[in-house]
């Protein structure tokens, strides 16, 4: 289909039309017209958000969301491309599962699902998966991770650091000491000291963050932290870089907002891994995603059913929503305090990631010849969050009932529209690679 | 506002009654007097008193009937206001019950089913320093002050000095 | 403390002496005179016993029964409850019975305050133990006994010294000892190897101390915690008797405590690891006295909560 974008604002100020045709953008000027017209009402039209860590839940979880439910609420955010965990039932370490994945996300055709390997076979961090298999299958995956776990063993870290140099991979590690988190509930510190849960210190995330930052710099690989949580990870990652290591980090929406006081009346909503941390933690998060240190935010978006968090604490999953309502709490986190403009914030969540994945296709800067990815997002608006308005099928948002700034209007997935008016157009299929 | 009782009419009810406690009892030998907190638990220590100085100690303490009232749910929970009951106890005693003012006779009531859980009395009298009629139940008072016939949109108030600064007793119309 | 007693956070301090002068004049009448009280008459409590404990189900039992109110005991062997019926189905089941009130203990921390927060239920709910997070009855019961062994305390613990020895970490007696203890005006030292003290007690208000032995120079009551020797599989401490010979009390301890100095323990004790034989019967100990106290705060709670006008509790759909 051809469209042509009417009045949109560039992240410059400058506000002009865009056409869009065979999911590249044609051309970009004033007075256009081709195809079905779209007027993006003067709105912010910025390439379409990558998220590089999400949960699909499927195969396996599907009560909880699948693919194309995934896929509606990532185009609802304003995203154009999410990877998929491999924390799956059957776990996705083999090329069977991986390309089964891939293919659910192009049939849903609302986003671009890139599926992430499990480094280890069946997440159970002693055995090395078909890193290469994966490598080399219909879904070309270069991120591994074993998301949910920590690849805990120190060898084996190594190893797998080391094999996907093979096909310039990443190794996105999920930094939890196991031994220092048994039965570990929410954030170790006086909260949990007062409500009587089980701490999640933060030395038990910054110990696998050194070492395995140095494990990086011994092979010279690449290593990508999710969901970075402290002020001493922070640090961390800043004297990586500093070094000259190729480390990555990445801090999810919510870490960026709340602290664990919100746990005070036990409402298991704020129930997630890591967990949610101090005001310190919370500020200096902040400042890294400022000033780069931290290169992207992801949503660590993970549905859980009502009935695992209609409960009491510790029987209550970890895990929190987050696709549809990530730009937003960026938004109010960094926009709002001025820590980011809108093109560091679209440095962060969009440009940044898909460099990082080498999602070609994706986090490019809206220029003509560019593929069309696209979303415009009215940056005036407020929208209070509504859990039965969601797209995913589970409901487990922290931010229910909170205003929050910016909303996503529309949304173009290799120049298709796929989100109109906030609302899911019925999707063609409109995937590409 | 009006004065029904002054200082001086009180003590002079109060000395009354102890000599009606003596002759209706032909003597103290069996008597217990407990007064209804709060006011009652003062006006039965004072009649003890003056029943020492007619004819002899007499054992006094006090019974709290909150626990028992029919009216618990009506209101937020009270608190509780002391209860002694003298080492003598009452099984097989006469008992005298002193309380300031006999209105509906629920806390009279209420007292009797407190005492009931106790013990058995041989008897159990009432005495009160004013009664001013509109019963709800079928009690009455064996040894009264002054009867005052009062309307039930007016309000008794009794003073005692033992924690207001006077003695008196007084009608006031409303609630 | 409104419609629930969840934490000792929901007493001010004259609520909590308000429940303490109740339990006094309770323990004038009930335990002599009258046993039984018409107060509760009508009224159904529940105890709801997600974890074993016959010790404070039967405290909660006998309170309730000499309120005359009617109870009701689910506990958790044997029952839909041991066969993984979700709290809130459980909770559903009695609101359905009509419960006015539910005395919870379960092992998740939070629990009771998840049934009273949740919609389930409009009753009112009594925190019999939650998980690791506190015991509010339990703390009443020690301050009513700590009360009656010092008659000059009457509206404040203003003066008063307490120290609490032993694994604070993993306590609910602990937490709202503190928070009581803290709130009537007491000086409160917790005692412990550093394993068993939690991260965030900097923002406790109580002196911390390492030596068991210059802590209780001078106090006026020594608070004794249970201690479980699975904590040993974890590495919180070496072994039972390194242990007991760093924070048990024992005769040598017992004997340097002043004339006037009480012993407590909230029970059950492991005698020979955080309280010698010697210690638990000496005439210093109150425990005895703690476990028959606990039925007359208790009452004086279940009283304070259903004694008066019912609230219109609303239950979400």
């Amino acid at each position: 289909m051809e469209y042509t974008i009417k009045n949109a604002r560039m992240l410059d100020g400058a506000i002009v039309d865009v056409e869009i045709s065979n999911g590249v953008i044609k051309n970009i000027g004033n007075g256009l017209n081709s195809g079905e017209m779209l007027d993006a009402q003067k709105h912010l039209l910025i390439p379409g958000l990558v998220d590089l860590h999400t949960h699909l839940r499927e195969p396996g979880r599907e009560d909880s969301e699948t693919v194309a439910t995934g896929s509606a609420a990532a185009a609802k955010g304003g995203f154009t491309a999410i990877s998929a965990m491999a924390n799956t039932f059957p776990v996705a370490d083999t090329a069977g599962v991986v390309e089964q994945v891939f293919r659910l996300g192009r049939e849903a055709g609302l986003c671009d699902v890139f599926p992430i390997g499990a480094v280890t076979q069946g997440l159970e961090g002693k055995k090395l998966a078909e890193l290469g298999a994966m490598a080399n299958s219909k879904a070309q995956v270069r991120i591994f991770s074993d998301d949910g776990k920590c690849v805990s063993d120190p060898l084996l870290m190594r190893r797998a650091l080391e094999y996907v140099k093979t096909f310039n991979g990443i190794i996105a590690q999920h930094a939890q000491e196991p031994a220092l988190t048994v039965g570990s509930q929410m954030n170790e510190g006086i909260v949990s000291s007062r409500l009587g849960l089980a701490g999640w210190p933060a030395v038990a995330e910054e110990a696998i963050i050194a070492r395995d930052i140095l494990l990086a710099e011994h092979v010279g690989s690449r290593l990508h932290i999710c969901h970075l949580t402290t002020a001493g990870g922070v640090d961390l990652v800043r004297f990586a870089k500093a070094r000259g290591i190729q480390v990555t980090a990445e801090v999810t929406p919510h870490h960026l907002l709340l602290t664990d006081e919100l746990v005070s009346n036990y409402d298991p909503v704020f129930k997630v891994n890591p967990p949610l941390r101090t005001e310190v933690d919370v500020n200096a998060l902040r400042k890294g995603l400022a000033d780069g240190t931290i290169d992207i935010v992801g949503t660590d978006h993970a549905p859980h059913p009502t009935e695992d968090k209609d409960c009491e604490w510790q029987s209550a999953a970890f895990g929190m929503v987050g696709l549809e309502t990530a730009l937003s709490v960026v938004a109010k986190a960094m926009i709002e305090t001025k820590l980011l403009d809108w093109n560091g914030l679209v440095n962060r969540m969009s440009i940044a990631p898909a460099k990082i994945a080498g999602y070609t296709n994706h986090g490019q800067n809206v220029a003509k010849g560019s593929a069309a990815n696209l979303t415009i997002v009215d940056t005036t608006a407020n929208w209070i969050v509504d859990r039965n308005t969601l797209a995913s099928k589970s409901k487990n948002t922290p931010f229910q009932g909170m205003t929050l700034p910016t909303q996503v209007l529309h949304t173009f997935l290799n120049g298709e529209l796929v989100l109109r008016n906030s609302k899911i157009v019925k999707s063609t299929n409109g995937g590409s690679n | 506002m009006a004065t029904v009782l002054d200082a001086g009419e009180i003590g002079r009810a109060l000395k009354r009654i102890a000599h009606e406690i003596v002759e209706h009892n032909h003597g103290l030998e069996n008597v217990v007097l407990l007064g209804i907190p709060t006011r009652g638990a003062f006006l039965g220590t004072r009649i003890a008193n003056f029943l020492g100085e007619i004819a002899g100690p007499v054992p006094v303490g006090t019974i709290d009937i909150t626990l028992h009232r029919d009216d618990l749910r009506l209101r937020p929970p009270r608190p509780l206001l002391p209860t002694n009951i003298p080492t003598s106890g009452i099984e097989g005693k006469d008992v005298v019950l002193v309380d300031d003012v006999l209105f509906s006779g629920r806390t009279i009531r209420a007292a009797l089913d407190a005492l009931g859980e106790i013990g058995r009395p041989r008897s159990v009298q009432l005495a009160v320093l004013v009664d001013r009629g509109h019963r709800e139940l079928p009690i009455r008072a064996d040894y009264v002050g002054k009867n005052i016939p009062t309307s039930a949109l007016e309000t008794v108030r009794v003073h005692l000095s033992e924690i207001d600064n006077e003695d008196s007793v007084e009608i006031m119309a409303g609630a | 403390m409104d419609r629930h007693l969840l934490s000792i956070n929901d007493l001010s301090a004259s609520e909590a002496i308000q429940i303490l002068n109740t339990a006094s004049e309770l323990s004038k009448i009930s335990d002599g005179p009258m046993k039984k009280l018409p107060t509760l008459r009508g009224r159904t409590v529940v105890n709801l016993f997600f974890e074993d404990s016959t010790r404070t189900r039967i405290s909660f039992e006998s309170a309730a029964k000499r309120l005359s109110a009617d109870v009701i005991n689910f506990s958790a062997k044997g029952s839909s409850v041991s066969k993984g019926e979700s709290l809130k189905d459980t909770a559903q089941t009695l609101q359905a019975m009509g419960a006015d009130a539910v005395v919870i203990r379960h092992g998740a921390s939070g629990a009771a305050q998840r049934l009273a927060d949740s919609g389930w239920i409009s009753a009112s709910v009594i925190n019999a133990g939650d998980g690791t997070h506190e015991h509010p009855t339990q703390a009443l019961l020690d301050a009513y006994t700590i009360r009656s062994r010092f008659p000059d305390l009457r509206s404040n613990f203003n003066g008063l010294k307490v120290a609490i020895v032993g694994d604070i970490l993993h306590s609910r007696v602990a937490r709202s000892n503190v928070l009581l203890l803290t709130k009537l005006g007491a000086k409160v030292t917790i005692v412990a190897p550093p394993t068993l003290i939690p991260v965030g007690i900097t923002d406790w208000d109580v002196d911390v101390s390492y030596d068991f032995d210059s802590a209780i120079k001078n106090v006026d009551v020594v608070m004794m915690l249970r201690v479980q020797s699975e904590r040993m599989a974890d590495s919180f401490f070496p072994s039972e008797r390194e242990y007991s010979r760093g924070y048990g009390l024992d005769i040598a301890r017992l004997n340097s405590l002043k004339d006037s100095t009480i012993v407590m323990h909230p029970g059950p004790m492991n005698r020979g690891l955080e309280i010698s034989a010697e210690s638990a019967d000496s005439h210093k100990s109150v425990v005895l006295a703690q476990v028959s106290n606990g039925v007359l705060v208790r009452m004086a709670v279940l009283y304070q909560l259903l004694g008066g006008a019912a609230f219109s509790g609303e239950v979400s759909a």
